[in-house]
């Protein structure tokens, strides 16, 4: 069974200065128990993603067409608002970017940790125990004495495993976790990387691992959505993305990785050009006005080609491999 | 925590020692002889010198200070000039009065201003925001005496729902909680539409932060949201700002005093004021000197034991 299933999925937003088409025919599945990783740079609408799928959208956006599909019965994009908050935390729970903020300053842990159960037919004392045996799971020292702590008396990287351990102590169908180990060092992501990918074993559950970080995604995905500029330009397996890119920015993306440099340089590659603005998309690919692969046909909209097992990119020149070792 | 407290404690008493110099100054520089005011035009020139005599004033100004000052620390504000009473004895007589003005003045702008403001913010730019905008700030403009002859002349005058004069009949708590409903809101109307504004503003802030999308996240209800995870936070500057408004509020409440013909604090003032009866102004402006000092002492230890970051800071 599919976990999540997003189909021609259309997000905009209404501004000053006209819609700004934020998500554009955005499709791809979270399989069941499998760990979809999702790469972008800043501003391709990652975020605009997340807050579709759990139906927190900002006042002025709203979801033009498409659909969001979970466990195949539940279609979110249409669901009251009231049955959407009762899937959000046991059924989608969700992990977010900033560690320091992600917990209320003025309630403690424990109390946080009581107040997301509040669903939950088990007694306080049941809660109570629940709660420890999480933060046990992403070992927190001394975590009984820990939920009568606030936020602040925790590190940054305990406070983002006290959010992961809030996040699974939900049991959820589906995690999502938003860029969980950016604010933390080096030393810090890997643990907690580490410890997600453990622990969504343990639990059997599917995440949508949002980075921008191309290792991270390697080590923990399964499978790999690379979105430029709110579109869906290319998925698959990580084997397929990572050795086989067949869109060009994918190639671009990949070469850009600092971890993937072989040869010493003294510039570090970058792709030239901008994001185009999403308030006038161009009627063709998106990508064309950075592309070197750009032809006459690629003001036209491209198609998604499947390339085979499930490997789709949205270019006219997908059946061949994208040239790979040019740095632009 | 014991050690900020007793920090604070002694920064509150350096600071009433500065007022109670000011004071002084202010007395002493007043012109006029408190001694032949006390006791009339026709007074005999002994007379006046035995009163001067007793009441220090022929004494060189720097052991007048202080005798005020360590009198003052050991309670003794001296004597009324009239009755003879002790100063102390006068004040404190009137104080819960104004005490019971001042607490109904912050139970109407708490219980009107901070759902006001809550409801406001959570939605923002609708109808109901603007008029919530406008009321506050017609409210903050409008002086409290103005509000306070209004409140009289339509309540009290015109629809006679309730009492216009005194502090009701002691000893019958319901007598005097419904003399105490128009004074108080004529003290606390203004301060409605600060809370309201304050917590309107803090609350779109919090509303803002990351750990309220988590909650959000979490499908917490909407009440839960907004009452006890944002409005916590949201209440906190709200707090501090009663604490100073304290103060303001002491003052509106002489207005009202004098407005409803209520015993108390400022209406004693007042009348010591116009009869020159100087040991009854110093006594009650140091007195309620002390009380704002220890209010907002009172109001930083509440942002203490409501804001866990605070408390690990004292």
């Amino acid at each position: 069974m599919t976990t999540l299933r997003l189909d021609n999925l259309n997000v905009s937003f209404s501004t000053e200065a006209g819609p700004l088409h934020a998500l554009k025919n955005v499709s791809f599945d979270v399989p069941e128990n499998r760990i979809v990783g999702i790469v972008g740079e800043s501003g391709c609408g990652k975020s605009t993603l997340i807050n579709a799928i759990l139906g927190l959208l900002a006042d002025n956006g709203s979801i033009d067409s498409g659909s969001i599909l979970f466990e195949g019965q539940d279609e979110l994009t249409t669901l009251p608002s009231s049955r959407m908050r009762d899937l959000r935390g046991p059924r989608i729970a969700t992990v977010f970017q900033d560690p320091m903020g992600a917990l209320n300053p003025v309630i403690s842990v424990g109390k946080q940790m009581l107040n997301i159960q509040y669903r939950s037919p088990l007694s306080k004392e049941e809660k109570t125990a629940r709660a420890v045996e999480m933060l046990e799971l992403v070992r927190i020292p001394d975590a009984q004495a820990a939920l009568a702590r606030y936020p602040h008396q925790f590190s940054g990287g305990m406070k983002q495993r006290i959010a992961i351990a809030m996040a699974l102590m939900m049991e959820p169908a589906l995690l999502i976790a938003d860029e969980p180990t950016t604010a933390l060092d080096a030393t810090l992501e890997v643990t907690t990387i580490e410890l997600l990918k453990d622990l969504q074993q343990k639990i059997g559950c599917s995440v949508m691992f949002i980075s921008h970080h191309l290792g991270v995604i390697a080590e923990l995905c399964d499978d790999v959505v690379v979105m430029y500029a709110g579109e869906v330009v290319e998925r698959g397996t990580v084997r397929q993305i990572f050795q086989d890119p067949r869109h060009p920015y994918t190639a671009r993306l990949l070469e850009c990785d600092p971890a993937r440099q072989s040869e010493r340089t003294r510039h570090l590659p970058t792709i030239p050009g901008e994001i185009p603005d999403l308030r006038a998309r161009p009627a063709g690919c998106i990508f064309a006005n950075r592309c070197d692969r750009v032809a006459d046909v690629c003001s036209t909209p491209p198609p998604d080609e499947n390339i085979g097992d499930g490997h789709i990119a949205r270019c006219f020149v997908a059946d061949t491999p994208a040239e790979t070792g040019v740095t632009a | 925590m014991l050690s900020y407290f007793f920090k604070r404690l002694g920064l509150a008493a350096a600071i009433v020692s500065v007022a109670m110099f000011l004071l002084f100054c202010m007395i002493y520089l007043i012109p006029g002889d408190p001694a032949s005011v006390a006791l009339g035009p026709r007074a005999t020139e002994e007379m006046r010198a035995a009163l001067r005599e007793k009441m220090g004033l022929n004494q060189p100004v720097l052991v007048q200070f202080w005798n005020f000052y360590i009198g003052a620390w050991t309670g003794d504000l001296g004597d009324e000039v009239l009755s003879g009473r002790p100063v102390t004895t006068v004040v404190f007589e009137q104080l819960p009065y104004t005490l019971a003005l001042i607490v109904g003045g912050i139970t109407w702008s708490v219980a009107l201003g901070i759902p006001l403001g809550c409801w406001a913010a959570v939605s923002r730019g609708s109808w109901a925001d603007r008029v919530v905008g406008i009321l506050s700030v017609a409210v903050i403009a409008v002086p409290s005496f103005v509000i306070a002859i209004y409140a009289l002349l339509i309540f009290a005058v015109e629809l006679r729902w309730l009492p216009a004069i005194g502090a009701g009949e002691p000893g019958n708590l319901g007598d005097q909680l419904t003399h105490l409903i128009l004074p108080s809101l004529a003290v606390g109307l203004g301060w409605v539409g600060y809370i309201a504004r304050m917590v309107r503003a803090s609350m779109l802030e919090v509303l803002e932060a990351s750990h309220i999308r988590t909650a959000r996240a979490f499908g917490l209800p909407d009440r839960t949201i907004t009452y006890r995870y944002a409005l916590s936070i949201a209440i906190l500057p709200t707090v501090t700002l009663l604490g100073v408004g304290i103060g303001q509020m002491l003052s509106s409440a002489v207005f009202a005093e004098i407005v409803f013909a209520r015993p108390g604090v400022g209406k004693l003032v007042y009348d010591a004021i116009l009869t020159r009866n100087f040991p009854i102004v110093t006594g009650t402006v140091l007195i309620t000197t002390v009380l704002f000092v220890l209010l907002n002492l009172l109001a930083d230890l509440i942002i203490g034991a409501l804001d866990p970051r605070v408390r690990s800071s004292f």
